[in-house]
């Protein structure tokens, strides 16, 4: 399992074919989300966001097959078009990457502690947290 | 009672500072008690940690509620809903 909150950029190919080596892994499951058309900064809390990643693929541990996981949140300064975030799962069969790429995604967004703040034309905001993001966390309860 | 409290996002910034550690008074001691004893502080600190304000709070790096119980040598952070992803 590789958790990485980074600047850095990373390598959807690369990272999901070192999840890849155990011949019992029949599926991965990967979502990379990228910076729609603003610039942004992302800050997030050193130490609670890594700790606060592996809590919950622990929990999609618990709840599917997954045998192994690659989690990787940027922060910093990011541009239109920029990769944000990887979330790729190796598991026996597909049902399962499926479904815990997508439980981690979404608890990513509401459990996570990173802030993002937009760069516009007008100035700079902090991006509001969405009631559409708890709902989606909210059906896997 | 000697605490470590962080700020972060659009708190940090309204507060003009990311962490601080303050020897608080006996009495508080719970997250609400701590927030309300900073607001008490005034001005920006009344403003940004305001009743009215959906914060979340963290105890020792883990998510916790406003009710929760502080001990010496806590690290707790106050902070809007997050918005990664």
């Amino acid at each position: 399992m590789k958790i990485s909150v980074q600047k850095g950029d990373f390598d959807l190919g690369a990272e999901v074919k070192a999840i890849s080596g155990n011949p019992k892994i029949g599926a991965v499951a990967s979502f990379v989300g990228l910076v729609r058309d603003v610039e942004m900064t992302l800050e997030h809390y050193p130490g609670m966001t890594e700790r606060a990643i592996v809590k919950i693929v622990d929990e999609a541990k618990g709840r599917w097959q997954v045998m192994d996981c690659t989690v990787i949140h940027r922060h910093g300064a990011l541009k239109p078009n920029d990769r944000i975030v990887l979330v790729a799962v190796a598991s026996g069969h597909r049902g399962d990457a499926f479904a815990a790429c997508e439980f981690i995604m979404d608890y990513l967004k509401t459990q996570a502690p990173f802030w993002k703040k937009e760069q516009t034309a007008e100035g700079t905001r902090w991006v509001e947290a969405k009631a559409v993001d708890d709902k989606a966390a909210e059906r896997w309860k | 009672m000697k605490v470590s409290v962080l700020y972060f996002a659009s708190v940090r910034e309204k507060l003009g500072t990311d962490r601080e550690e303050i020897d608080l008074p006996a009495e508080v001691s719970t997250i609400t008690a701590l927030r309300s004893h900073l607001r008490g502080r005034g001005g920006a600190w009344a403003d940004a940690l305001a009743e009215s304000r959906l914060l979340r709070t963290a105890l020792n790096q883990d998510m916790a509620p406003p009710a929760a119980a502080i001990k010496p040598g806590d690290e707790i952070a106050f902070f809007p809903p997050v918005t990664g992803g």
